[in-house]
């Protein structure tokens, strides 16, 4: 059972290899030495349904994750993925429940929504020059409102298509939403460091005014990257609505900070210009694994926050000394 | 030289405020190095974003190999076969050497999303090759030390085959050997028909390399001459062959006056070498350099806003360490910076705050409020000493005009007693009128007793107005020369000379 599981973890890394591979296998050893750590300190923790449990919990914001890294790669930051998540899971639930469309629909629906709030965003930022941190905390709210408002300030359920419900939970052992997660990281990956989408967005959160000058639009593809984050942050509505088999239009907003937490213990710096898919799949995992731990030790949930924003700090702070120290050379 | 690549005709740009070009003209040939030449501010810069697209012209003609052509952006230049290497270097720090050079030009033949990263490094090799260069495409460019960013800059205008390369102070982070080489690569250019543009201060390179030199002066075209023809006094003469009119100077005899400021041994990085001088009561100390001399960088070390490497300092004969402005203020040193709208008022508070802002220690209460009362009054005798346009001390500084700001960045100091002042630029930006009231108010304040370091690319306004001007190059000293013997010329020269 612990083969299965350790199976993913390295598939994952072959597809997703990247230059500055001493930092991903740094990141990957510190959540190996957290789980023996919990290991040792439970019995419980590196059960089998655990480690699921684990999985399970890392997937939604894993995908928030995963898409919230090409905007912070960029130097910018998107404060709505949580709420644009929502307003996905919203829509999904008018096209599939109230609307009775196809499931397939609805899924579509999701991650149009998600991707017209990116596009939103995107206008606002890199046409009106509006400071990302502004406008995206703008839309954070907008879409919040809209979620509430469109869904009639109620839970939408999937009771009448059973089926929804299979897209996060279904099939075996591992539950689809983790296979679903692992899949998006890898195209984010894959995005990331072999298209030109990917190549662009580290150019400009490298040096934006350069990348102008050598004749990128810097505006087109300012706006792509956002809308990028707006579709994935639309596929996590899907995967958390299937999980809790409804469209909750009040949850969403908290869950941002788990997502930016998530890259920036990965590696990614805030200022822009590098970052890697592995750094934020490691990351994701880290802060479930955390809280996971914790829980079994029965730390206090107040405590859990508490833990998980000194490993930000701590992680941030680490990397900084690296940078600084690899500099010296 | 060969056919005409570039013809520029009649060209026009006006900023807000400023006529930046005037009816300047320029002519490039392919297979030529051509140098342009002109002071701080005459053009150069302005006319060469017009060539590669950064800003459009206003009026006039851009004839390219025989066609008009209107260029847009950086992008439509690009394609034209225009490249510019700029000053300062435009490379993505995180992205690797071919990364970098074929930015927007990674895709695959078949599929237009997919990055080639094996086309990109092997082209690059290529180019390396081509150019001598023995660098590993997959360096990040982060790594490399600026000459060898340089080149990188430099192979990517070559991987456009760009036949005309324009050069903006491309030696100035270059050491004599790699200057050596950077040559060797403009004369491989030349061979191969590319008309070079070349942008430098350095008279002796420029007397080296280059073809024909022309020369800017206040956004006008002045002349074109053929290298070998010319010495580098007439290019001088050229720059800055103005009329001035200069009234009539009475300096007062500041020689036996007691020194208030001494420094020896100033060291910074590049910018600051071995920097040495006094100052006297009284004095108006003039401070002359192009663009990138170091002289802001010595104010700045003086008044501690920046870390000296090493050096001493002495205010009034007594040795001091400034390691912030703090000190500085505390030694009774003032400087009103360059740029006064980023670093010398904060324009959203009120003319009265800003007046204070530096001596509120003064104008505090028992419990440590401020005393409004005492602020105001003496905020409102600042106003009137300096004669401030503005309709209240409670006016919002950002609603003042650029040389009211200025009146009271200067009544900011006062205020505190600053008995020595570090003045960067006093009047850049501010019309003529109020530059004559600046004028006569640094002349009242070292007739009262204070003593003015006076930073300034304007040759006119430092011939005036000092008493001695120390001239800057590259970092050091180059000459220190009396207001009786100062002309622009000569200041030039000392400019000049490395």
């Amino acid at each position: 059972m612990e083969n299965r599981v350790f199976k993913y973890f390295t598939t994952k890394k072959k597809s997703l290899v990247s230059p500055d591979a001493r930092q991903k296998l740094l990141a990957f050893a510190s959540l190996v030495v957290i789980f023996i750590i919990f290991s040792i300190a439970s019995p419980n923790f590196f059960k089998f349904d655990n480690v699921v449990g684990i999985l399970l919990a890392t997937a939604v914001n894993g995908v928030l994750a995963v898409g919230v890294t090409f905007v912070i790669i960029t130097g910018g930051i998107d404060l709505s993925i949580g709420t644009v998540m929502t307003f996905s899971a919203v829509s999904a639930g008018i096209f599939i429940t109230n609307m009775h469309m196809p499931i397939g629909v609805g899924i579509i629906g999701a991650l149009v929504a998600g991707g017209l709030c990116g596009l939103v965003n995107g206008l606002l930022i890199a046409k009106a020059k509006i400071p990302p941190f502004i406008a995206t905390l703008g839309m954070m709210l907008v879409t919040k409102g809209l979620s509430l408002v469109l869904s009639g300030t109620k839970p939408i359920y999937f009771n009448d298509t059973p089926a929804f419900s299979n897209i996060a939970m279904g099939n075996g052992l591992i539950p689809n939403a983790v296979i679903i997660f692992l899949v998006a990281a890898a195209i984010g990956g894959f995005i990331l460091s072999k298209t030109v989408l990917g190549r662009y967005t580290v150019a400009l959160g490298s040096n934006e005014e350069a990348a102008r000058l050598s004749g990128i639009n810097v505006i087109k593809w300012k706006i792509i990257v956002y809308v990028l984050t707006g579709i994935f942050a639309g596929l996590a509505g899907v995967l958390m609505a299937s999980r809790l088999n409804s469209a909750q239009p009040a949850l969403g907003a908290g869950y941002e900070m788990d997502a930016i937490s998530a890259v920036v213990i990965g590696g990614t710096s805030l200022s822009g210009g590098e970052g890697s898919m592995i750094g934020t799949v490691i990351g994701a995992f880290v802060i479930t694994t955390l809280t996971n731990g914790l829980r079994i030790l029965s730390v206090p949930q107040e405590w859990q926050t508490v833990v998980t924003g000194v490993i930000v700090i701590g992680a941030v702070y680490m990397d900084i000394v690296r940078r600084r120290n690899a500099n010296k050379v | 030289m060969g056919e005409v690549l570039v013809l520029m005709e009649e060209i026009e740009k006006t900023f807000p405020g400023v006529h930046a070009l005037n009816q300047c003209k320029f002519e490039l040939r392919a297979g030529e190095v051509h140098a342009l030449m002109g002071e701080n501010g005459a053009g150069k810069s302005t006319l060469m974003k017009i060539l590669t697209g950064e800003y459009r012209k206003d009026s006039g003609r851009i004839i390219y190999k025989g066609r008009e052509v209107d260029i847009e952006n950086p992008k439509a230049a690009q394609e034209l076969g225009i490249s510019i290497i700029h000053q300062e270097l435009n490379l993505m720090p995180h992205l690797t050497i071919a990364q970098n050079i074929f930015i927007g030009r990674e895709s695959k033949k078949g599929s237009k999303f997919i990055v080639d990263e094996n086309f990109i490094n092997e082209e690059t090799k290529k180019l390396f090759k081509m150019m001598n260069l023995d660098l590993n495409p997959r360096t990040k460019v982060s790594k490399l030390p600026v000459c060898q960013q340089q080149m990188v800059e430099i192979a990517r205008a070559v991987s456009f085959n760009s036949e005309v390369l324009i050069m903006d102070e491309p030696t100035a982070a270059l050491t004599e050997s790699e200057i050596e080489e950077l040559f060797k690569i403009i004369n491989m250019f030349k061979e191969k028909g590319v008309g070079i543009i070349y942008i430098s201060h350095r008279m002796e390179e420029i007397k080296k390399i280059s073809d024909r030199v022309t020369v800017m002066r206040d956004g006008c075209y002045v002349d074109t001459v053929n290298s070998k023809d010319v010495t580098i006094d007439h290019i001088i003469h050229l720059m800055v062959g103005r009329t001035i009119f200069e009234s009539a100077k009475i300096k007062r005899d500041i020689n036996n006056k007691e020194v208030v400021l001494e420094v020896k041994n100033l060291n910074r990085g590049r910018m600051v070498k071995d920097v040495s001088f006094n100052l006297r009561k009284g004095e108006i100390l003039g401070f002359a350099g192009l663009m990138g001399a170091g002289r802001t960088e010595v104010a700045r070390a003086i008044f501690g806003a920046d870390k000296l490497d090493s050096g001493e300092i002495y205010v009034s004969g007594v040795k001091v360490t400034i390691n912030s402005p703090s000190d500085a203020v505390e030694h009774g040193i003032g400087y009103l910076s360059e740029d006064r709208k980023q670093y010398g008022v904060t324009l959203g508070m009120d003319v009265e705050s800003n007046i204070v802002l530096s001596s509120f220690k003064d104008f505090l209460g028992p419990l440590g409020w401020i005393k409004t009362s005492k602020t105001s009054k003496i905020a409102q005798e600042m106003v009137d000493r300096l004669k401030v346009k503005t309709p209240s001390i409670k006016q919002k500084v950002k609603n003042l005009s650029g040389g009211n700001q200025q009146k009271v960045v200067i009544g900011k100091w006062l205020t505190r007693n600053s008995n020595i002042l570090i003045f960067d630029e006093p009047t850049r930006g501010i019309d003529v009128g109020a530059k004559n009231e600046i004028y006569k108010l640094l002349n009242d304040l070292v007739e009262q007793g204070n003593a003015i370091i006076m930073i300034s690319s304007e040759l006119t306004e430092i011939i005036r107005m000092s008493h001695r001007v120390v001239v800057m190059c590259e970092g050091r000293i180059t000459g220190v020369v009396s207001a009786e013997d100062a002309t622009q010329k000569l200041i030039m020269q000392y400019a000049t000379k490395r």
